[in-house]
């Protein structure tokens, strides 16, 4: 099992409603947020490219941030996801600081919080949060270890790219291009 | 798609689309004492959920309100049934939450009181307020008739007070929804199909095979069940072309965009018939079998050339030449969208007439792909006396405007303006649901008609910037703590929902049924709200239906099969067009006969002068006008709006991103705040764009007061549509300025 996300850029309008599901979902506290969204403009009028996407933890193998974690609160568990022990994490902040992606942030209660793929809703056969919500559904979500997985099969056949690939970090979330 | 991609993850199918989490999930994550304590703390809090539709826009999303077992309100989700949404809010409805928790809330009832010579406003209790209003009404209605008293309104809690002014007698009855926004494109629409085009738009975008939006930035606006179908036709691989002298989010995932100049798209579409008529691609079957006046039309356009547009907007003619072929190569199933908030210039009828011309000659009216037949459940009316017959209202009122179809309202709000020959005088006004403002143009003619007005009722969950003018104030509950009418929309099967209180009203807000039959029976007029609960009113409805509101608290939304035949038209069959003769009018003897272009003809409008900028506005997807500014969860994010700002004109009058400046119209009105520059390619040099509804001036809105610029105050020259009265509002042109004009008198 290898937890992956896919997403669409071609269909994401910037909406910003994996945003605030995440936010309802996951009790992130106003001011604070899992995931966002960022738009890069590229040429000029009128000959312009716009990209819009959504983005959040990588939940990547090679995680810096689970490596310079002094207690092990930020680990690896099932499906390859990046989680932080909320009672281990002494908010040291070393692991804000790691992350290429600028993923994770400190929750107003003292400790580091940050996308755990909705973990908590796989658990009940559920999409993430973002993912179900997205009015667009340019949002994928499943196992990379399976070929035959709607994420596997978008991989195989769409072009697409990482954030931040030199960081060498092998992030698993993926943008359709 | 969404139950195959469910089966993608491999996980057992426990809870799969349960509604209370199973508190028998299994940890699949192994022993992690966080996720453990977090499964646990989800698994075992039970969630309820009750059905409500979305009043954060006027889309209306079926969902469902999930309450935790300590009664609070945690998420709403979409009812996965409703052609609205398909499950899934856009994230004003997702952020719905917030309309509920924000702490700013209208409280209590609060009564107009002068103290040291200051007017301020007092809390009141309920009796004494409704006791005020019911007494100042039964007063305006002695000495000058129920027609002088006046409701303007939007949404949900405006069709309760709709019925207590009709049973009161008056008609005086007006919403920004008709002409500060889509009546153009209704009339437009009417004249030529016979029919609206209607909320949700009947467009078949998810069938389309080319979608053409001009000035129409779906996307931006999140009317939902559209924005999920244009995702749908570009993976279906639907070739969209987007009209827009910005680039769009629409516009930048479209094979063709368009970057028109400004007040130009009637010379465009003209073009574009010349090209369907001249090159012979336009449906000939159709247009023989359906259309009058096609030879008219034919004449018509013959002079409007591919190279005639492109001196006017700036489009190159084989652009034209090639998109006109991209809708014919996929015609039928091509839609020229009409559009939604269409007053721009007041030429807009006309306007919305080419879109409709152009979609006739495409052949895509009633065509799988084009524009469906909508249809829509009935529902019948609570049993009520009939109303009485006012002498005047919103009819007499715009009757200069031969085809308006609803109150216009800056003509209402004229007739409270002091002038001695003024046949229908507005004397009180409610305004219910709508932050004039901020909707309607024309902030002086607004300020001078609420002066001198004898009373105002503003009712609103929000202290909006209206709320400031009224002498009453009356706080309405949000729509998740209350009941409502049955939602019945025109789709492509009949539909209905439900709006069910998942909580007790907050505070002491009250629904504006409750306030409407209180109102009405101080007035004598109980008759009309025989109910104690508008929960009967529903139930008795829902009966008559073949239904029950047990049964549609379990499912939220019903859908019926339709029963007016086709939801295309029939190609072995005549269709009957609802006009006059039956079919479609490319010429409008209507027009015509009234004075006006029978053929939709470009007029040049007034352009930018040295120094200004057109003022553009539009929609930003996480908020509903100015409704959502406030609401913590939405104002998250995006709390103010910015100056979009190409960079030439940047580099000419030295402006940076982040950097704050105000604006001057033409007319030297000055913005009340600042606004930040944004410095992007993708607005031209010509105009500067900023997201509509920001810029609150009522200091109680505590996180919107301030943020930001109102356009509507910047918005005082009006392009009123002769045909139906619609204020066109982008003629207006704004400078930058970047010192403070206030600075002087602030102290
Ligand atoms: S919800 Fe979907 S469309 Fe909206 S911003 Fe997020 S990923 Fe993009
Ligand atoms: S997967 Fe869950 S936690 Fe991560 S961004 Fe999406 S909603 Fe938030
Ligand atoms: S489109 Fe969004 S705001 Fe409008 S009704 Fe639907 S969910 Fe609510």
């Amino acid at each position: 099992m290898r937890y992956a996300m896919v997403i669409d850029t071609l269909k994401c309008v910037g909406c910003s409603d994996c945003v605030v599901a995440c936010q309802t979902e996951n009790d992130v506290p106003i001011g604070f947020c899992r995931d966002w969204i960022t738009e890069t403009v590229n040429g000029s009028y009128p000959n312009l490219d716009l990209e819009l996407k959504s983005e959040r933890c990588n939940h990547c193998d090679n995680a810096p941030c689970v490596r310079c974690c002094p207690t092990g609160a930020s680990h690896i568990t099932d499906g390859g996801i990046v989680l932080v022990t909320a009672d281990e994490c002494i908010g040291c902040g070393a692991c804000i600081e790691s992350c290429p992606y600028d993923a994770r942030y400190q929750h107003p209660d003292g400790y580091v919080d940050k996308c755990t793929f909705c973990h908590h809703r796989l658990e009940k056969g559920q999409l993430p949060a973002c993912v179900s919500v997205c009015p667009t559904k340019c949002m994928y979500f499943g196992d990379l270890d399976n070929p035959q997985s709607e994420v596997s099969q978008l991989l195989k056949n769409r072009k697409h790219k990482t954030l931040a690939p030199e960081a060498g970090t092998n992030p698993h979330v993926f943008y359709l291009i | 798609m969404t139950t195959s991609r469910r089966k993608f993850i491999k996980i057992s199918a426990l809870g799969l689309g349960a509604v209370a989490a199973s508190t028998t999930a299994i940890n699949m994550f192994g022993s992690n004492a966080y996720i453990d304590e977090l499964v646990k703390q989800n698994v075992s809090k039970k969630f309820k959920r009750t059905a409500t539709y979305c009043e954060v826009c006027f889309w209306k999303c079926a969902a469902w309100t999930y309450t935790n077992e300590d009664g609070e309100i945690k998420k709403i989700i979409g009812n996965e049934n409703d052609p609205h949404c398909y499950g899934r809010l856009c994230p004003r409805g997702t952020g719905g939450v917030g309309m509920y928790t924000d702490e700013d809330r209208l409280k209590t009832p609060l009564i107009r009181t002068i103290v040291n010579g200051e007017d301020t406003f007092r809390e009141a209790s309920w009796d004494e307020a409704l006791d005020l209003i019911a007494s100042k009404f039964k007063g305006i209605k002695e000495t000058y008739g129920a027609e002088s008293v006046a409701l303007i309104k939007h949404g949900a809690p405006g069709s309760h007070l709709e019925h207590l002014f009709k049973a009161f007698g008056s008609d005086t009855i007006a919403e920004p929804a008709y002409a500060q926004c889509r009546g153009p494109r209704e009339t437009g629409f009417n004249l030529t199909f016979g029919t609206w085009v209607g909320s949700p738009e009947p467009t078949d975008i998810r069938d389309t095979k080319c979608l053409v939006l001009i000035g129409s930035h779906i996307g931006e606006n999140m009317h939902n069940s559209q924005v999920q179908e244009m995702s749908d036709a570009i993976d279906n691989g639907a070739t969209i072309i987007t009209v827009d002298p910005r680039l769009s989010t629409a516009a930048s995932k479209s094979q063709f965009w368009l970057a028109i100049k400004p007040a130009t798209d009637i010379a465009l579409m003209l073009s574009w018939m010349n090209v369907l008529i001249e090159e012979g691609i336009y449906d000939k079957e159709y247009i023989n079998k359906y259309a009058t006046g096609f030879e008219e039309l034919k004449n018509h356009v013959s002079q409007f050339t591919p190279e005639w547009a492109y001196g006017i907007t700036t489009i190159k003619p084989e652009v034209i030449r090639e998109t006109a072929r991209a809708m014919a190569n996929a015609a039928p199933s091509v839609i020229i969208h009409p559009g939604r908030h269409v007053v721009w210039y007041g030429d807009d009828s006309q306007r919305a007439r080419a879109m409709a011309i152009l979609n006739a000659l495409l052949g895509s009216w009633g065509r799988r792909g084009g524009f469906y037949f909508k249809e829509a459940a009935k529902v019948p009316n609570f049993p009520a006396p009939a109303y009485p017959e006012p002498k005047w209202g919103w009819k007499e009122i715009g009757e200069k405007y031969p085809l308006a179809q609803m109150g216009i309202t800056t003509e209402v709000m004229k007739c409270a303006l002091p002038d001695k020959d003024n046949k229908y005088p507005v004397k009180a006004l409610m305004i219910a649901g709508t932050n004039i403002t901020k909707s309607i143009p024309n902030k002086k003619l607004l300020e001078d008609a609420m002066d001198a007005l004898d009373f105002m009722v503003v009712i609103d969950t929000m202290p909006m910037d209206v709320t400031g003018y009224a002498d009453v104030v009356l706080p309405e509950c949000t729509y998740l703590e209350r009941y409502d009418d049955i939602r019945s929309a025109t789709n492509r099967e009949p539909s209905i929902a439900v709006r069910i209180p998942a909580v007790e009203p907050k505070y002491d807000s009250k629904p504006a049924w409750w306030m409407a039959k209180q109102i009405g029976e101080r007035l004598g007029l109980g008759d009309y709200f025989n109910y104690d609960d508008f929960k009967e009113v529903i139930e008795w409805q829902l009966k008559e239906m073949g239904t029950s509101l047990e049964e549609m608290e379990k499912i939220g939304v019903k859908n019926y099969p339709r029963k007016s035949g086709s939801m295309y038209i029939n190609e072995d069959e005549t269709y009957t067009f609802p006009t006059d003769n039956g079919k479609i009018h490319l010429y409008s003897q209507e027009l015509k006969n009234l004075g006006f272009d029978p053929l939709p003809n470009y007029t040049k409008h007034p352009e930018p002068p040295q120094g200004f900028y057109r003022l553009n506005y539009g929609r930003a997807p996480m908020h509903t006008f100015s409704r959502t500014v406030n609401n913590p969860n939405l104002n998250d994010l995006k709390k103010e709006n910015d100056l979009w700002v190409n960079p030439k004109v940047a580099r000419i009058i030295g402006l940076k991103t982040g950097q704050e400046v105000w604006l001057k119209n033409q007319d030297d009105i000055i913005s009340s705040f600042s606004i930040k520059v944004r410095v992007t390619e993708r607005v031209r040099w010509d105009s500067v764009y900023m997201v509509h509804g920001f810029g609150h001036e009522n200091k109680k809105l505590s996180r919107a007061n301030g943020k930001g610029i109102n356009d509507t105050e910047l918005i005082s020259k009006v392009f009123t549509d002769p045909i139906m009265g619609g204020t066109g509002m982008r003629g207006n042109f704004v400078a930058i300025l970047t010192e403070n004009p206030h600075k002087n008198t602030e102290i």
